[in-house]
């Protein structure tokens, strides 16, 4: 089985994460790191192949500046075998259908290659946490959705996963090729282990433009994004209000007297 | 008057309050076409009158039902040709998120999710970076396509005509390709929903998986319950609970956090709530940074008293 990982590249969550001047994401001024998110796909495509013990491959995929370069690296020293870094200027502030598109012709340009049966991703990304890119690629490349799966089973052709929707759990199941994505219930993320870790070093890695995949600049990019963001404002962090300390019951008094002041009760 | 189509949230016809204030939002843009794909409108009718909605299109799920996301966003798809809307507005749920992609490459149009508010204009506001930034935006091409979060709106009820339009979907055999082979509704818990609850009491770490103390004092405020990531994967509480990035984002009146130390991960499911109290042995808990009013002490103690309290007072 080939088995394409679609990976994010994205700004430290406890870092101080913020916007360039023209409203898109400072992704160079921040340290980044492989998506949290990201490292369920990669674990779960890790665990289809180990379960199949034959020559099946994983492939990580990421469309970002050089520093995604990054998260590709990751995921090699988690145990994927090979990586595709998609990387152009003309990128640069693209939006969820944009950033679909690349991956969507990236994956394409795989399958001319070698084919592919699985593409997994994460359920969202840590930064713009959109949760639209699996549905958007299913969307694109014509293959079912199998998504927001938190217990995922793979036998011979069949994705069974286990869905935990607002108003319902469903168990949907799919037949490859298809496009699954899973949560971060879905089983714990291996670290990578030293011998992965030296092991990365020599597994090939690819680069592409947009020109490899025969994508018009003109049609990714801030300027050629759907939507525009106006106007971004820093809340002004929260201060601390009062802080008490319990002491035989106080704290439940000074409590439910604050309730009370503020009308809850 | 331009339509703006509104996908009806609903479960077996019971329509959620999320839809009341999507029609409501769809009021200020436009005239709101509620979209009812189900089996038997007669229980959403009421509802979608009595918030606005001038046009109801009824589609029967009979092919649609069986099948995850993308039979509905074919039948959006076929809807938005057919009426050329202003804007198509769905409910910031997981599935709705998925509609509205996969809507939004078929239509070639913009798309906007996670809005907690929508102007006259279109122009969507968001809260992002865990709330540390608001931002404003709007889509540029195609049809704008807006998911929106619960409590973004506060539901206005005008009642609007509700005429209803049967419309007959074209579903292809490509979007079957996930097949829903069984479902279980949530039970109902009778406490508020999570998400639209005005108050929420939540437990973490410090309650060592007693959760009583939480659901004792949730219920003395006529709270919903929700947990941290720690309760969660010690298996304390279901995820269906979670507060936080990977779980529910809430916006509560007031949120109350109960053995919870504040992690960012947590955070950013409650950080925009109007009111944040903290009750935590540790006096070093990031969360208090954040609160309005917090309790160094023992939730053990201090919940079960307050708890008390509230009751007296209440009478």
């Amino acid at each position: 089985m080939n088995i394409v990982v679609c990976v994010k590249y994205v700004p430290d969550a406890t870092a101080d994460r913020h916007f360039e001047a023209d409203n898109t994401v400072d992704r160079v001024g921040v340290d980044g790191l492989l998506s949290e998110l990201d490292e369920y796909a990669v674990e779960q495509a890790l665990q289809v192949k180990e379960k199949l013990g034959d020559d099946s491959t994983v492939t990580v995929l990421t469309v970002g500046p050089d520093d995604a370069a990054d998260a590709v690296r990751k995921a090699l020293q988690m145990g994927a075998d090979k990586g595709v870094h998609v990387s152009d200027e003309a990128i640069a502030g693209s939006d969820a259908l944009a950033t679909s598109l690349v991956l969507a012709e990236a994956i394409k340009k795989l399958e001319s290659t070698a084919g592919y049966d699985l593409v997994v991703c994460g359920m969202a990304s840590t930064d713009a946490g959109m949760s639209v890119v699996p549905a958007m690629l299913s969307e694109r490349l014509g293959v079912p959705q199998v998504t927001f799966g938190s217990e995922v089973t793979v036998e011979g052709s069949t994705v069974t996963i286990r869905r935990d929707g607002d108003t319902a759990t469903e168990t949907v199941e799919g037949t490859l090729p298809l496009v699954l994505s899973v949560t971060d219930q879905s089983g714990e993320a291996r670290y990578p282990s030293f011998k992965g870790i030296m092991a990365a070093k020599k597994k090939p890695v690819e680069t592409w433009s947009l020109s490899d995949l025969g994508v018009d600049a003109e049609a990714v990019g801030l300027s050629a994004a759907w939507t525009a963001v106006e106007g971004t404002e820093a809340r002004p962090p929260r201060t601390q209000g009062e802080v008490v300390t319990d002491e035989d019951g106080s704290g439940a008094t000074a409590l439910v007297d604050f309730l009370a002041s503020k009308k809850f009760i | 008057m331009t339509e703006i189509l509104v996908l009806v949230d609903h479960v077996d016809g019971a329509v959620r309050k999320t839809t009341h204030e999507l029609l409501t939002i769809a009021r200020r843009l436009g005239e709101p076409s509620a979209v009812f794909i189900g089996s038997d409108v007669s229980a959403a009718e009421s509802a979608l009158k009595q918030y606005g909605a001038e046009k109801v299109y009824v589609v029967d799920d009979a092919d649609i039902k069986g099948y995850l996301v993308a039979p509905k966003a074919e039948v959006l798809a076929q809807l938005v040709e057919k009426t050329s809307p202003g804007a198509v507005l769905i409910s910031s749920s997981a599935e709705g998120k998925e509609i509205a992609g996969r809507l939004a490459v078929k239509t070639d149009s913009g798309l906007i999710t996670d809005a907690v508010d929508v102007a006259a204009d279109g122009t969507t506001t968001q809260s992002v970076f865990a709330g540390n930034y608001t931002v404003q935006a709007k889509v540029t091409k195609g049809t704008p396509i807006i998911t929106v979060k619960p409590n973004a709106a506060t539901p206005e009820a005008v009642d609007g005509a509700a005429a209803q339009e049967a419309f007959a979907a074209t579903v292809s055999d490509a979007a079957k390709g996930a097949k829903i082979t069984a479902s279980e509704p949530r039970k109902a818990t009778g406490r508020p929903e999570l998400t639209e609850a005005a108050i929420v009491v939540s437990g973490g770490r410090g309650t060592g998986g007693n959760f009583e103390p939480v659901e004792n004092f949730a219920d003395s405020l006529g709270a919903a319950v929700g947990a941290s990531r720690a309760a969660v994967d010690s298996g304390w509480m279901p995820h269906s609970f979670q507060v936080g990035q990977t779980g529910k984002t809430v916006s509560p009146q007031l949120y109350v956090a109960a053995g919870i130390s504040g992690a960012i991960q947590h955070r950013a499911g409650m950080q925009t709530s109007k009111t944040i109290v903290a009750i935590n042995k540790d006096e070093e808990a990031p969360l208090f940074e954040l609160v309005d009013f917090g309790v160094v002490g023992d939730l053990h103690a201090v919940l079960p008293a307050a708890t008390e309290q509230v009751n007296q007072r209440k009478g």
